[in-house]
């Protein structure tokens, strides 16, 4: 973590990732929100590997970039007729909303000074893609039984609620 | 025998060796890995030349014609000619599309394209990047190459493009599942995600022999994820016209077409790495070996083109859901109980 | 030079730039968007403590893996990410083919 090119690189991703998080709640055309949001999904992957998960920066690409960006913008495609630069405006609570925002990055900015953290050895220090594996199929196997009976059941709602009938 | 085996591990020692007298390491590093990619997108640029011209002339020979033969010998100059047929036409933006989606989409198809190569080994030792989760970034890039071909259809401000778009998003993550699941099986063999060590593991006996269920399963979901023929129904010019890149013309169209070009040819490498061992062959040096393999996977691609028909769209979802992933998981089911024990046995 | 809080402030001001979409937006696909920002901004502070953290008093007590609780939870979050954007984009789907809006001002049926 004290190489300078590796903070040059946390300083340019969260760049990227906060302009274009700004752009998506920003913009008033829904569909360049949608696409500034792939690029926040994909910064956020360069976090991963900065932070030694190259296994969840994939996974993060493969879901959220691949197969939840698909699914919004066919959301998009299939609900937008006419006005497609005026979609995505604002509603009468901004003004609220931004200060609400504010008012809870305060308050998370003021806990993180506040607090002092063990950071240790037991750490992630390198790439752990088989200690994750063995993890989430030993120890947490239950949890993962768990989340694929979720997903069953998302899938078959989905079908469900989405059907026309 | 050595030396041509390993010229260009050699040349990249000479290169560092030569750099690092005067520049520091990590300069020495940065410039070798830019050399690296240079080398390996002009590869990449310049098959895909060689591939119009093989896939016209093999097509052409397929359907008892003879193909482009008339600029320069045996029509070899005619792809030459149609880049700058492409480059110097005029650059047609139609009215009300969405300008700057308009030109990032093409980009989007061609730089996923060609990211994928980053982790493809040409060679012993000839790759950009060694990642132990390998495989799976090849399956994550390609799946942001959708975003590019939605972006093209919406842009457009077309009907056509968008139903050629929808289509190829539904028809890409459909078939993708296919595709993850069919390589699962080899990353149970080698128990590596790293595309080097799957081809080490390879050194004895290829996988398409362990695993010739997952190599039918990969390469009719590969040619599906490429938007190849009998799969082609993205383009389906007698029904769409020619889907999400009808509106694009000159060089953006023809971006469109390097990018599937080159994805056509990346998918083939990376059947060559997962099953058909890679580069390791006799006699031969290692990257003649793998070019050799990849580019008989692509001759394969043309034959199909050459041979089958169009699937319609409900047949090519059915395909997908009801047949091969289905067959995936048998595949999967049957590496565990059977193939993984025995491969472990044979390889002590 | 780069430390926890470096990554811990980053998902801080994510967060919040999402919760203040998801509070302002009109169009029922915008707001799931939002949300998924949040998500994300959860996952980075998840992964930091993975790599930064190390409980060292809970670790010899427990036979959990401590040092990828953080990624298992963000793989977690992920998922229940995807189960929540396939089910929520069906709703707004429904909503849609019913009464021709998704701006959730619109739909306002069951407020008193």
């Amino acid at each position: 973590m004290n190489d300078p090119i590796i903070a040059i690189a946390f300083f340019v991703l969260a760049a990227v990732l906060l302009i274009s998080a700004l752009a998506v709640v920003m913009l008033r055309n829904i569909v360049h929100s949608a696409l500034f949001l792939a690029l926040a999904f994909v910064s956020v992957a360069g976090f991963y590997i900065l932070l030694n998960a190259e296994f969840l920066a994939a996974v993060q690409i493969l879901i959220y970039a691949g197969a939840v960006m698909i699914l919004l913008l066919f959301a998009i495609m299939l609900t937008q007729r006419a006005n497609t630069p005026m979609s995505n405006v604002s509603n009468s609570q901004a003004g609220l909303a931004a200060i609400v925002a504010a008012a809870v990055f305060v308050v998370l900015a003021f806990v993180l000074s506040k607090t002092s953290w063990l950071t240790g050895a037991a750490a992630v220090t390198q790439p752990n893609t088989e200690v994750l594996g063995k993890a989430l199929f030993d120890y947490y196997v239950l949890p993962f039984e768990i989340a694929s009976v979720l997903l069953l059941v998302a899938m078959i709602g989905a079908i469900v609620i989405a059907r026309e009938d | 025998m050595d030396v041509i085996n390993n010229i260009f591990l050699i040349g990249r020692q000479i290169i560092a060796t030569v750099l690092g007298f005067f520049l520091p390491l990590p300069v020495v590093d940065a410039v070798i890995a830019i050399i690296s990619m240079a080398l390996v997108l002009g590869f990449a640029a310049v098959t895909m030349m060689g591939q119009v011209y093989v896939e016209r002339r093999v097509l052409g020979f397929m359907q008892d014609r003879k193909g482009p033969n008339r600029v320069g010998p045996f029509g070899l100059l005619q792809i030459i000619a149609d880049a700058i047929k492409l480059l110097t036409k005029e650059d047609i933006m139609p009215s009300r599309v969405d300008r700057m989606v308009f030109r990032l989409a093409p980009i989007v198809v061609v730089a996923t394209a060609l990211l994928i190569w980053a982790v493809v080994p040409l060679g012993r030792g000839m790759i950009i990047a060694d990642l132990n989760i390998g495989i799976l970034y090849v399956i994550s890039i390609s799946s942001v190459g959708v975003l590019g071909f939605l972006m093209a259809g919406w842009s457009s401000n077309n009907k056509y493009a968008l139903l050629g778009s929808m289509r190829a998003a539904a028809q890409m993550v459909s078939y993708e599942i296919p595709l993850v699941l069919s390589i699962i099986g080899i990353i149970m063999l080698t128990g590596s995600l790293s595309t080097v060590s799957i081809v080490n593991a390879q050194a004895g006996l290829w996988f398409v022999i362990w695993q010739p269920l997952g190599f039918v399963i990969y390469f009719i979901s590969a040619v599906a994820e490429i938007n190849r023929s009998p799969f082609d129904l993205v383009e389906g010019e007698s029904e769409i016209v020619a889907g999400y890149f009808i509106e694009y013309s000159g060089m953006r169209f023809a971006l469109f077409y390097l990018g599937e070009y080159i994805s056509a040819f990346a998918m083939s490498a990376i059947a060559t790495t997962l099953f058909l061992g890679g580069w390791q062959g006799p006699i031969l040096p290692p990257y003649i070996w793998f070019v050799i393999k990849a580019w008989a996977v692509f001759i394969v691609l043309i034959w199909i083109r050459a041979t089958l028909p169009r699937l319609r769209v409900d047949q090519l979802m059915g395909l997908a859901w009801k047949v091969l992933i289905p067959l995936a998981l048998i595949n999967i089911f049957v590496t565990a109980v059977v193939l993984v024990p025995l491969f472990q046995s044979v390889a002590k | 030079m780069l430390s926890l809080n470096h990554f811990l402030l980053l998902g801080a001001v994510l967060f919040s730039i999402g919760l203040y979409g998801a509070l302002s937006r009109r169009n029922a696909v915008a707001i799931l968007m939002c949300i998924e920002l949040m998500f994300n901004a959860v996952n980075i502070t998840l992964v930091a403590f993975a790599r930064f953290l190390a409980p060292a008093a809970t670790a010899s007590q427990s036979l959990a893996p401590v040092s990828t609780v953080g990624q298992v939870f963000t793989i977690f979050v992920i998922t229940v990410a995807a189960a929540e954007a396939a089910v929520g984009l069906a709703i707004v789907l429904a909503i849609y083919r019913t009464r021709r809006t998704i701006s959730v001002e619109d739909v306002d049926l069951m407020k008193w």
